[in-house]
């Protein structure tokens, strides 16, 4: 005889570090609904983007998330310089996409740790994590700190990758290309990793669509679809291409982000090996004008889409944040409802939720 | 000094709770646990329940929802408990003191014993922080 319960998953869980709860009812040991509530990390971004002067909303965007924070100062900039808009140097597009890549090694470093958790393998976490420590250690040397960097400012950025850091770098990603082969190989080879991931959380290329997901979580169901086609910053001068899995599955979204993980590594090769010499900012001066404009860029967990409304004062008039969790967040309720109460760990994992962007 | 006072020092368990943080601070709790500094060598463990806990970690500022849930687990955490708000955010609001929907530091709330500076704090000064908060459990007279 089967009776339904319903349990509160968070808003404090040792799954998810972060304020979200989802009312689980289940059958047995076997999902029928799922109610996500979110509100816990609401702060109300972006009505303090329209109070704060539009140089320190770099600062107060960065915070909206503290994993992708590269790419939110990265979209915060290019939306304020598409109001003039203002001609960026080429040197400070190159380092801006290295930057980008970078905080994409790390993230990606970090979610394929938390996955290995999600499903047991605790000390496959922690060796993700030790190599992501060394991709901390040269984003703290080129852009000056390990989680928030602050390197952008609108008009270029504020510091810049000598010979010798460009050396560095390279070495250090050449060992940690070495050493995430290694894992990456256990984890989409070793049978049990198979049996917890595949064909687990199937979600069609029509759903995925339906639900208007994005980045890893819909590149894993056949969607070819990435902001860095759009060829912002210095994408179009790379060799770039999406990477796409078809089976729609935790393994798939799994397999998407291990190889994008190497791609972040050889893009990054590839910018700095092409880097230009010149300028790495330029003076502005006043306020953006009187102009509405839109930046897309590819964070890590998908497309970041920034609307900016200047008013040629020193306060932008509006300022709208759609952040790629918040459109990945519908797809637990494809994800979820069916599955084994053991699988929600990995099923929510496999979407890389992020609660702080999801709410702003 | 009872042999769980002393092992609550030797030993302290710790639960983590994001009020409504950027994750910044979140991943760098995490970052303590793992092998570059490792603070399981000194016997620190990272739990999920409160009512396990010795020592409470709280990163970002309160806002007006999770007010109520902090309290909650404020008082569900045993005595002698230890607050920590790790973070410029958790200490005064920081970066988000003018969003509409953040009331402040973690101290408008909860008690605290040791503010952690920095945005976002490095895993050093986390781990300084805890032993700050030992030393004063330590000291006080029990």
């Amino acid at each position: 005889m089967a009776t339904r319960t319903t349990v509160p998953f968070g808003p404090q869980h040792p799954v998810l570090p972060e304020p979200v709860q989802l009312r689980i009812t289940y059958e047995d040991e076997k999902v029928v609904e799922v109610v996500p509530v979110i509100g816990y990390g609401q702060r109300g971004i972006e009505k303090a983007c329209e109070l704060n002067e539009y140089n320190k909303n770099i600062y107060l965007c960065e915070r909206v998330c503290g994993i992708c924070s590269y790419q939110h100062s990265e979209s915060v900039v290019l939306a304020t310089e598409q109001l003039w808009p203002l001609d960026i140097p080429p040197r400070t597009k190159f380092l801006r996409t290295i930057w980008a890549e970078m905080a994409r090694t790390h993230s990606h470093l970090l979610w394929l740790g938390l996955f290995a958790d999600a499903f047991g393998y605790e000390s496959m976490f922690l060796q993700f994590w030790r190599i992501r420590e060394k991709v901390l250690d040269i984003l703290e040397q080129t852009a000056g700190h390990r989680v928030i960097q602050s390197v952008n400012v609108v008009g270029g950025v504020r510091r810049d990758i000598d010979e010798a850091q460009k050396k560095t770098v390279i070495d250090t990603l050449n060992v940690v290309r070495r050493e995430s082969d290694d894992l990456v190989n256990v984890l989409i080879n070793d049978y049990t990793v198979k049996s917890r991931t595949v064909g687990v959380g199937v979600m069609t290329k029509a759903q995925a669509m339906a639900l208007g997901c994005v980045g890893p979580t819909l590149r894993g169901s056949g969607v070819s679809e990435d902001a860095r086609l759009t060829k912002y910053s210095a994408y179009g001068e790379l060799n770039y291409e999406p990477i796409v899995e078809t089976a729609g599955d935790c393994y798939a979204r799994m397999k998407v982000r291990a190889r994008e993980l190497f791609q972040a590594i050889d893009l990054q090769m590839e910018a700095l090996s092409k880097l230009p010499e010149g300028e790495i900012a330029i003076k502005v001066k006043g306020g953006p004008p009187a102009n509405e404009t839109v930046a897309r860029t590819e964070a890590p967990r998908g497309e970041l889409y920034y609307y900016a409304k200047g008013n040629g004062t020193r306060h932008l008039e509006r300022m709208k944040i759609r952040t790629p969790t918040f459109a990945n967040l519908p797809a637990v309720l494809i994800l979820l409802p069916g599955c084994q109460l053991a699988d929600v760990p990995v099923n929510i994992h496999s979407l890389d939720p992020c609660i702080s962007c999801t709410e702003r | 000094m009872g042999l769980i006072h002393n092992s609550r020092i030797k030993s302290p368990w710790i639960m983590h709770f994001d009020n409504s943080s950027c994750n910044g601070c979140d991943i760098e709790v995490l970052a303590c646990l793992t092998p570059l500094y490792d603070v399981e060598r000194f016997g620190i463990v990272n739990m999920g329940n409160p009512k396990h806990a010795d020592v409470l970690l709280i990163t970002g500022p309160v806002n007006r929802r999770t007010a109520r849930v902090l309290r909650n687990l404020y008082d569900q955490v045993p005595g002698p408990k230890m607050v920590i708000a790790v973070g410029t955010c958790a200490s005064t609001g920081g970066v988000f003191h003018n969003c509409y929907n953040v009331l402040g530091g973690v101290d408008k709330v909860v008690p605290v014993d040791v503010y952690i500076p920095g945005c976002s704090v490095r895993p050093e000064a986390i781990i300084d922080g805890v032993v700050l908060a030992l030393q004063k459990l330590a000291s006080a007279n029990l």
